[in-house]
């Protein structure tokens, strides 16, 4: 267990480091630093100067070693357009950006797999296939328009939910969190919801999957054979093992939410680290770019080995190795 | 012994595809008496296994069962609800599966899987389920039970695990045992034991046992009596010494010179030539009959009618190997 | 004619109609479930439809939203054409600046589809050539790609596709190749897998046995055993790259203005959302929508069909 646990910390660590050579690499052609920094009539000297300050005169892989000592040092620059260390910048939007993710995580279990789980034990009811023909509609989706239209529907139109912005904030755990106040329930519904679509249906067809595999085990039908009941063999026996899947993947797609608050804190103005990093991106904000996807690179990287120790305690077959 | 336990009359199971109709099982009728030994044998694709499932209704689409009447006990099974069912399988009729590596449930405990069965058909309280557990366990020839009960099922080899299955058939003492070869996927070595051990726990527990198998020379040292099957009907049925002695149908007949002897110094194995129908485009008359060295023109236009050739021996052929008269 | 020239004509025959049966049996059952279908044929009727509309759309589209001498700022903001300001030369509606909508979800299908296609096509051709490599050599190529591919795996190809955007800046080209980058995966991995387990079967070995050079083995035996799971794949994909590409249109890293695809109408629309605009927004999103079902009804029968065990 320990060794395994060894093994798998060097291999993040592999991971990190060729992250960070790819991030090094592809960020050297984001934008322009000495023109983000200094003032359009900037003197050659001043430029010069600069160039020096930031160490581009030095060889490139002397510049890969300074970056490579700042990252581990947390020390990632500051934000050319707001001043401030980027790494603090973006600490201060996690707490926002994880209440949509698990909020819309919520969402798709609580729908996803019990629809799942009926279509997958009852396939050839006329309501699995809706289901089944509904979930394949759900990943077609663009998920920035239905966002869109959410918008459009909920808030220009029926003016039920505020169409941007995050509610009221208050300070829970040392996190400030707007999901325990009224206001704050009335922002997050929508943009959750636009986050959860694609995952209810992703979740829904992995369940039913899962179910329809396990059912034409020999297990099953030994169970159906000793007797037991079909609701029995449906819910003790079949769901247990697809759901084994089920448990890895969403843990994967934590890391895809992630991503994909991007989009939904774009459309929605959510004050998240996704809406940051266009918002960097359009700038050319190096500093903070290079610090989210280092961030989310840990986090990833984090949860997938979480996963994998949550996979060997529901599946007694695996074993640490 | 004279009671019959099972009758089986013009049993028929179809799927049903949109290739046609796949009549794996068509119409066979036999019995079993209480604590007799039933062999039947097949190749591949006879409809054996299917026989199995459809005694206990758990054929499932395209499938659908018909018969006359599966009597067991007296109660007509093929009549039974959904139900009623339930309750026959496991606590009457219990199955043994081919392959013990997929037939027990790879997320459960041993313990969990035997209680199960007595949870389902029996009043134990908690400490009495265990003790039972633990005495089927030891019953079955399982080492230190009271270690395994925690382990899962992949914690064991492919023998032990047989084991545990028949413990699981054995838990609520039922009347019938249907084994599905019970042996194919094991080695051999561990055949042999696992066969000698659901011998005389038939015996001693005064139960019933179809034993369902393509080797025919596992049959004969297990079975009072042997049903031969070929594409969905029964061939040739009697007593193991019959079969063997007195074979009848030059199926079987084909079948017994296949067995390797050891002490017989048959310098090559003879084998049935051609391969067997497919079960889509099955033959007009004798099924058997574009494999069969015998067959004569009356054999591929005409279906063979049921021939006594001996006491309790039948035969479904034209031209059997032995004399015998036509039943009705 | 001697009885062993008799008996073994028919036996030769034989073989080749078990075969030939075979085949016809294998076909008709995939026509058959084919017929039975009716996603699937709905599907394919909105593939056709759409390929129909980008490759033919500017011989009937209204408007070159391309050419500014077409094109009147006057026309701007009209609505649908069942609207009371609609004008019944923009059925669709106009934009902010006065391009027919209509017009534009043609040229837009063009772009999109040009993309999820090509991106495709690339990514299979790469992603299909490493995973049989990686499969068939095993070794250190075998572990090089994999590791690659498992570190890509492990970030959302959304996020990386959206880094590799903001770097190079917008431009289809650039789009295709950072849509390809990500896409390859997918490929490699499941082609690999299957040749791993295609290599263990007897009838590999056999070839080898018989000394056949391992490029014949690959291109003859290897590879149209994988075949039928690229084919699905691919279905698969090219809605997944039509839409990824769309998001990061959206996002303002995608296509340059110059050459709108749909997702960046839908964004052009949502600057105008607010003020109710709705049209501008709504039909080229449906568009995308419409088209990405149709892929995914067709892809998910042709998974169910050829290889239920892909995911």
């Amino acid at each position: 267990m320990i060794k395994y646990i060894i093994k798998r910390l060097l291999q993040m660590l592999v991971v990190l480091f060729v992250v960070s050579l790819v991030v090094f690499i592809f960020t050297n052609y984001i934008g322009d630093p000495i023109s983000m920094l200094l003032p359009e009539d900037a003197s050659q000297e001043e430029i010069q100067q600069a160039i020096r300050r930031l160490g581009l005169d030095k060889p490139i892989h002397v510049q890969y070693g300074i970056f490579v000592k700042d990252i581990l040092s947390g020390n990632f620059g500051k934000s050319y357009v707001f001043s401030r260390p980027a790494l603090e910048l973006i600490i201060e939007r996690i707490p926002a950006t994880l209440e949509i993710v698990i909020t819309a995580m919520i969402i798709a279990i609580v729908l996803a797999i019990p629809l799942g789980v009926y279509a997958g034990a009852y396939p050839k009811r006329r309501s699995s296939k809706v289901i089944m023909a509904g979930s394949i509609l759900g990943i077609s989706l663009p998920s920035f328009w239905v966002g869109m239209m959410m918008i459009y529907i909920f808030s220009v139109i029926l003016g039920w939910m505020p169409a941007s912005g995050r509610g009221e904030a208050i300070e829970v755990f040392g996190m400030r969190l707007s999901i325990f106040s009224m206001s704050g329930w009335r922002h997050i519904m929508l943009p959750a919801l636009t986050l959860a679509l694609g995952n209810i249906a992703m979740l829904l067809r992995l369940t039913r999957a899962g179910m329809q595999e396990n059912m034409r085990q020999d297990y099953v039908k030994f169970a159906r054979a000793k007797g037991v009941s079909p609701k029995k063999v449906l819910f003790g026996h079949a769901l247990k093992n697809a759901l084994i899947p089920v448990v890895t993947v969403f843990g994967v797609r934590i890391g895809q939410l992630i991503a994909f608050t991007t989009i939904t804190e774009t459309i929605y103005a959510w004050p998240g680290m996704g809406k940051l990093l266009i918002d960097s991106i359009y700038m050319a904000d190096r500093p903070i770019i290079v610090a989210y996807l280092m961030l989310v690179a840990v986090i990833f990287v984090v949860i997938n080995f979480a996963v994998d120790i949550i996979y060997t305690l529901i599946d007694p077959r695996i074993e640490l190795r | 012994m004279g009671n019959k336990l099972l009758e089986v009359k013009e049993l028929r199971t179809y799927f049903h595809t949109f290739k046609g109709v796949v009549k794996a099982v068509d119409g066979i009728s036999f019995s079993l008496e209480e604590g007799e030994i039933l062999g039947i044998v097949g190749e591949s694709g006879s409809g054996k296994s299917v026989t199995s499932f459809s005694i206990l209704k758990l054929i499932e689409e395209p499938g659908v069962v018909e018969a006359e009447e599966i009597l067991f006990k007296g109660e007509d099974l093929f009549r039974k609800s959904e139900k009623d069912m339930m309750k026959v399988r496991g606590r009457e009729i219990s199955m043994i599966f081919q392959d013990p590596m997929t037939s027990l449930n790879p997320l459960y405990t041993i313990q969990q899987q035997i209680e199960e069965m007595l949870k389902l058909h029996g009043n134990f309280n908690e400490g009495q389920r265990k003790e039972r557990c633990i005495e089927l366990l030891r019953l079955v020839g399982i080492p230190n039970p009271e270690d395994r009960l925690k382990s899962y099922p992949h914690q064991f080899s492919g023998g032990m695990r047989q084991r545990v299955i028949i413990a699981i058939a054995l838990a609520a003492n039922p009347k019938l045992i249907i084994a599905d070869e019970p042996t194919t996927a094991l080695d051999v070595t561990i055949q042999a034991q696992i066969l000698k051990l659901m011998k005389e726990l038939v015996y001693n527990e005064g139960a019933s046992l179809i034993l369902i198998t393509h080797d025919l020379a596992v049959v004969s040292q297990m079975a009072d009596r042997i049903a031969v099957m070929y594409c969905g009907k029964i061939v040739e049925e009697g007593s193991t010494d019959d079969i063997i002695k007195n074979t009848a149908h030059p199926y079987t007949k084909g079948l017994l010179n296949s067995i390797p002897r050891l002490n017989k110094n048959l310098n090559r194995l003879e084998q049935i030539p051609g391969m067997v129908p497919n079960m889509f485009d099955l033959p007009r008359g004798c099924k058997f009959a574009p494999r069969c060295k015998y067959s004569k023109e009356k054999c591929l236009v005409e279906e063979p009618k049921n021939i006594i050739v001996g006491r309790g021996h039948r035969t479904a052929c034209h031209f059997p190997l032995k004399e015998g008269y036509i039943l009705d | 004619m001697t009885t062993s020239a008799k008996s073994q004509q028919p036996k030769e025959k034989e073989d080749i109609s078990i075969k030939e049966r075979l085949n016809r049996i294998r076909s008709s059952e995939f026509i058959y479930n084919y017929k039975r279908n009716i996603p699937a044929i709905i599907g394919s009727i909105i593939i056709a439809l759409a390929l129909f509309v980008a490759i033919f759309g500017p011989l009937f589209a209204p408007q070159n939203p391309y050419d500014l001498t077409e094109i009147d700022l006057a026309d701007a903001y009209k609505p649908p054409f069942w609207q009371e300001e609609g004008d019944s030369r923009f059925i669709l509606g106009t934009d902010d600046q006065g391009r027919d909508i209509l017009s534009g979800i043609i040229y837009g299908s063009r772009v999109s589809l040009f993309i999820g296609l090509t991106v495709m096509l690339m990514s299979c051709l790469i992603g299909t050539s490493l995973g049989l490599l990686s499969g068939y050599y095993g070794g250190k190529i075998d572990s090089l790609i994999m590791r690659i591919a498992d570190i890509q795996l492990s970030f959302p190809s959304m996020l990386i596709a959206l880094f590799i955007m903001s770097a190079f800046g917008r431009g289809v080209d650039k789009l295709l190749i950072a849509l390809t980058l990500v896409g390859w995966v997918i490929f490699a991995r499941t082609v690999r897998g299957e040749t791993l387990s295609l290599k263990k079967k007897e009838f590999i070995e056999a070839t080898k046995v018989i000394g056949l050079p391992n490029y014949k083995i690959i291109f003859k035996h290897v590879l149209p055993n994988v075949f039928t799971s690229v084919i699905v794949i691919s279905t698969i994909k090219v809605g997944d790259f039509i839409l990824t590409e769309a998001t990061l249109s959206f996002l303002g890293v995608g296509v340059p203005i110059t050459e709108p695809s749909l997702g960046l109408l839908v964004k052009n629309g949502f600057d105008v959302l607010f003020s109710g605009l709705w049209w501008v927004s709504v039909f080229p999103g449906l568009y995308i929508m419409m088209l990405v079902f149709g892929i995914n009804l067709l892809g998910d029968f042709l998974r169910d069909e050829l290889n239920p065990k892909l995911k």
